[in-house]
């Protein structure tokens, strides 16, 4: 009777945790996708920076021409003249993925734009993947850690900053991909079925369509497997396999040594051991010779720099010049996973008891994330997950042991004690659904929660009975019931101080759009739409053919909001190309005219901060322009723009400095602004104040000065000779000569 | 010459042989040398049947199984002989080929461990499940290779 009592509480309680587990799991998806809408509340539901309008412009593209005619894409308007393969070299999981929940909303008579769906996805999958981090967790350590780590990472800031209301890049949906296959791995290795097996496969693929990290994961897991094989304590069989194929080796080499005489033995040995030096060695040499076949031991240049971090700095500079790919600073881990970053040593060590596959997973996971986000910016986003899993379980084991003393210690403890220690054994019958509670598990079962060990348990259970109690008392840890107060008090605060830190970190550092920026001043609020300026003049005011140069930063914005045709953009797949614009930028006027004349190129467009202060402009990337274009086109040399190591703008600039292009379309009529022409960003009133161009004219400023569009002035009608100083007309004889150097290509 | 068979050779002959060892010269090695190497087949040869009369005793459902595995093995060598003779042009077919064999073998083994009775791990897996799991992951696996060929 007090059996059944106890046993109908325990179901009772066990249901009470299963629907109270659900409703925090719905308010974690509420929370993740709720603490990424700052940006939008702040500014507007538009796309940010730089890489989500190339998706969203192939997004369009999708939805308005169907799946078959994306996939044969071959987009003209970028890379003028080259174009660009879109359809054979895009990740085409994020796209496929918007376009079909816009699909499915469009044929549910739900009229969302694109640019909505495509706005809201990354928050959307950013709740996904917190369930999966709770599925994942769940796996390893029970249900308590796995909430916690859910909640933890609905809000950890480095994910934030990638997945925010508007951020439409592929990581939005490539997390989810990753943790989700991290937990059909786990699940895979937890209950040995195919089943779970393709699952994995599948979602692994869905990965591997999204993201370039996934690399990531197919070189963790087979040197998981490596650990798992390696390591004795995975499989209870293999000791005795290993001993069962050495009892048989030993006991035929004996055999055959008792027939042998001694020296055909040592033959025999030496047969054998040369066969097999033999096969390894000729295994080895193909291996090697494919390997050196390839000039980079077939790594690509990307995959070096992670190994070796200085690898890009000295051969691939633009590998080194896109900002993603420098190294965090310390403060940068301490900003984007805050507490968790002390609270990863304690879940590693929380891991290690007891040790099983799913812990040895997690605990590899988080160390190469680790290595790797120590050399990229970018990676911090892989450490996060891992990050969120160890603090989930260090938190949660540290609750349970203080909760466990408290529960002990109060006045009521000693019927307590017993009922518990009855309602331990009866635990490990029900304990085989999902929402185990590891606490009382994990003296009783084994950590493989599966169906199928539900015989196996029921059987134990009578065993268990009366042991249990001594194993209460051997194995959990009562604290000090103050102690243990003053502890969970102290938790609760420290987790207080984290959610505070992230909705700070949400709201204010990483909800920048960054094609609207905003400052307060004391007249309130002020809006620089200075690019949306831009590209809506470019779209209403030129030929829809017209071919528009710019620094690669500026190619997907252009095309996706101007819809012009550009010679580089964002993708920078050819180096070549990427060098010429640098080279023209960096040339003076009439060179630069030559090269972006051979582009056929009409309006040039360059981004200007010094009004207002602006800081990621044209002449701060200056450096670039003239390090990518001096890689390929020689005659561009490095210290021609430097005056003692510096890039300089005033009037110790470098002549070179002062008649190349990006300064002169940069500067051009500044002076007229406040009169003394004073770069706001440079902090110094710039050298040359007073110059007419010759080749470009000016066609557009934005109302900050921030983006400035200049045309190709076409080639004059009559040419003036050099030697006349007077404005008569040339002789046709040095006019044609004229013509004839003018078309000459400096590039043959 | 007479022909062998393994009874009496396995206890004998360690007996016969020291004799020998003992009673030759340095002349007549050879043909010790030569006796060595027919009773290292012999002994090859003991272990072979050894082999075979546990093989017999495994249930027919595995044997057949160890027979697909042998056929998609078999196969895959098939194509790595012939991409050897004729060339790896087109190379999406010939790695669709070689995955499909090797994929299924390996799938077949899987399968092979999950309904083998005496496997304790999987005492409780009834196997149509693990069939009905070896029919779906070859569908997914054929999908992909279909979709590779190209």
């Amino acid at each position: 009777m007090a059996a059944s009592e106890t046993s109908k509480e325990t179901i009772l309680r066990y249901a009470f945790g299963n629907v109270l587990s659900f409703f925090i799991l719905v308010l974690i998806g509420v929370l993740a996708f709720s603490i990424r809408l700052f940006s939008v509340i702040k500014y507007e539901s538009v796309i940010h920076e730089f890489d989500p309008y190339f998706n969203y412009r192939v997004t369009q593209y999708l939805t308005k021409n169907g799946i078959y005619d994306f996939w044969n894409w071959f987009d003209d308007r970028t890379w003028y003249p080259l174009g660009r393969v879109i359809g054979g070299t895009v990740y085409p999981g994020l796209t496929l993925t918007a376009g079909t929940i816009w699909w499915l909303l469009s044929s549910l008579n739900i009229p969302l734009s694109v640019e909505t769906v495509c706005v809201f996805t990354a928050p959307i999958f950013s709740a996904f993947a917190s369930w999966a981090t709770y599925l994942l967790t769940k796996e390893v350590k029970g249900a308590g850690a796995g909430l916690m780590a859910a909640a933890l990472l609905a809000m950890v800031p480095s994910y934030i900053s990638r997945s925010v209301a508007g951020s439409y890049d592929n990581e939005a949906v490539a997390i989810f991909a990753l943790i989700f296959t991290f937990y059909l791995y786990i699940k895979t290795l937890n209950t040995g079925s195919l089943f779970y097996a393709t699952l994995n496969a599948i979602a692994y693929f869905y990965m591997v369509c999204s993201w370039g990290g996934y690399t990531f994961i197919i070189n963790l897991i087979p040197m998981h497997v490596l650990l798992c094989i390696v390591t004795v304590m995975t499989s209870e069989h293999f000791a005795s396999f290993l001993v069962f194929i050495i009892i048989h080796v030993v006991a035929l080499v004996y055999y055959i040594k008792g027939i042998l005489s001694p020296k055909m033995f040592k033959v025999a040995v030496t047969f054998v051991v040369s066969i097999g030096v033999v096969v390894c060695g000729a295994v080895l040499a193909v291996l090697i010779a494919l390997v050196a076949s390839s000039p980079t031991k077939g790594w690509s240049g990307r995959s070096l720099s992670l190994l070796d971090p200085t690898y890009a700095s000295k051969y691939i500079p633009i590998i080194a010049s896109v900002s993603e790919h420098q190294p965090p600073t310390w403060p940068s881990y301490f900003m984007d996973i805050n507490v968790l970053a002390f609270l990863v040593p304690a879940g590693i060590i929380a891991c290690f008891s007891p040790l099983s596959d799913a812990s040895s997973f997690v605990i590899l996971y988080i160390v190469t994330s680790v290595y790797f986000s120590g050399v990229m910016v970018r990676l911090m986003l892989v450490l996060a997950p891992a990050a969120c899993i160890m603090s989930g379980i260090a938190l949660s084991a540290a609750f349970d042991v203080f909760t466990r003393s408290i529960k002990f210690q109060l006045p009521g403890a000693t019927e307590n004690s017993e009922r518990d220690a009855g309602e331990t054994s009866s635990n490990s019958v029900v304990a085989q659904n999902d929402v185990a509670k590891t606490e009382k598990n994990e003296d009783a079962v084994k950590e493989r929660p599966s169906k199928k060990n539900r015989k196996k348990e029921k059987e134990k259970e009578n065993v268990e009975k009366p042991s249990v109690k001594s194993q209460i008392k051997k194995k959990l840890l009562i604290l000090p019931l103050e102690a243990s107060i003053i502890a969970i008090f102290l938790l609760v605060l420290l987790g207080a101080f984290y959610v505070v830190h992230c909705v700070w970190a949400a709201a204010e550092a990483y909800s920048a759009p960054s094609i609207v920026l905003t400052s307060h001043s004391q007249d309130g609020l002020h809006v620089f739409d200075d690019f949306r300026e831009a590209y809506a003049w470019l779209s209403h005011n030129t030929e829809v053919d017209d071919k528009v140069a710019s620094w690669w930063d500026y190619g997907y914005q252009t095309t996706a909001m101007a819809n012009r045709t550009v010679i580089v953009d964002n993708n920078t797949w050819n180096n070549t190309h990427i060098a010429t614009v640098g080279t023209a930028m960096s040339s003076p006027e009439k060179a630069a005219w030559e090269i972006f004349n051979s582009l056929d190129v009409k309006y040039v467009l360059v981004v200007f901060g010094g009004l207002v202060g602006y800081p990621s402009d044209d002449i701060n990337k200056f450096l670039w322009m003239v390090r990518i274009g001096g890689g390929v086109f020689p005659h561009i040399k490095e210290p021609d723009y430097l005056r003692d190591g510096q890039y300089r703008i005033d009037s110790q600039a470098t002549p070179t400095m002062l008649n190349c292009l990006m300064y002169k379309l940069s500067y051009y009529r500044f002076v007229e602004t406040d009169g003394k022409a004073f770069d706001r960003v440079r902090r110094t009133e710039i050298g040359k104040k007073y110059f007419k161009l010759t080749h470009f004219e000016e066609v557009f400023t934005t109302h900050h000065w921030m983006v400035r569009i200049y045309k190709l002035k076409p080639p004059k009608n009559r040419i003036r000779g050099r030697a006349k100083k007077s404005k008569s007309k040339a002789s046709s004889t040095t006019g044609t000569k004229r013509i004839g150097t003018k078309k000459k290509n400096p590039w043959h | 010459m007479r022909s062998a068979s393994e009874h009496d050779k396995v206890e004998g002959f360690p007996v016969h042989f020291a004799l020998n060892l003992v009673l030759v010269s340095s002349e007549s090695r050879s043909k010790v040398l030569l006796a060595m190497a027919r009773s290292t087949s012999k002994d090859a040869q003991a272990l072979l049947h050894s082999f075979r009369s546990a093989y017999a005793a495994t249930p027919t459902n595995l044997k057949i199984i160890d027979l697909y595995v042998g056929f998609a093995v078999f196969t895959a060598l098939i194509q790595i002989a012939y991409i050897a003779i004729v060339g790896s042009f087109p190379f999406n077919a010939f790695l669709s080929g070689l995955l499909s064999c090797i994929g299924t073998a390996v799938l077949a083994v899987c399968l092979r461990i999950q309904v083998n009775r005496e496997n304790k791990e999987f005492k409780d897996l009834p196997p149509e499940r693990a069939f009905a799991d070896f029919v779906l992951c070859n569908l997914v696996l054929h999908l992909v290779i279909m979709n590779f060929l190209g």
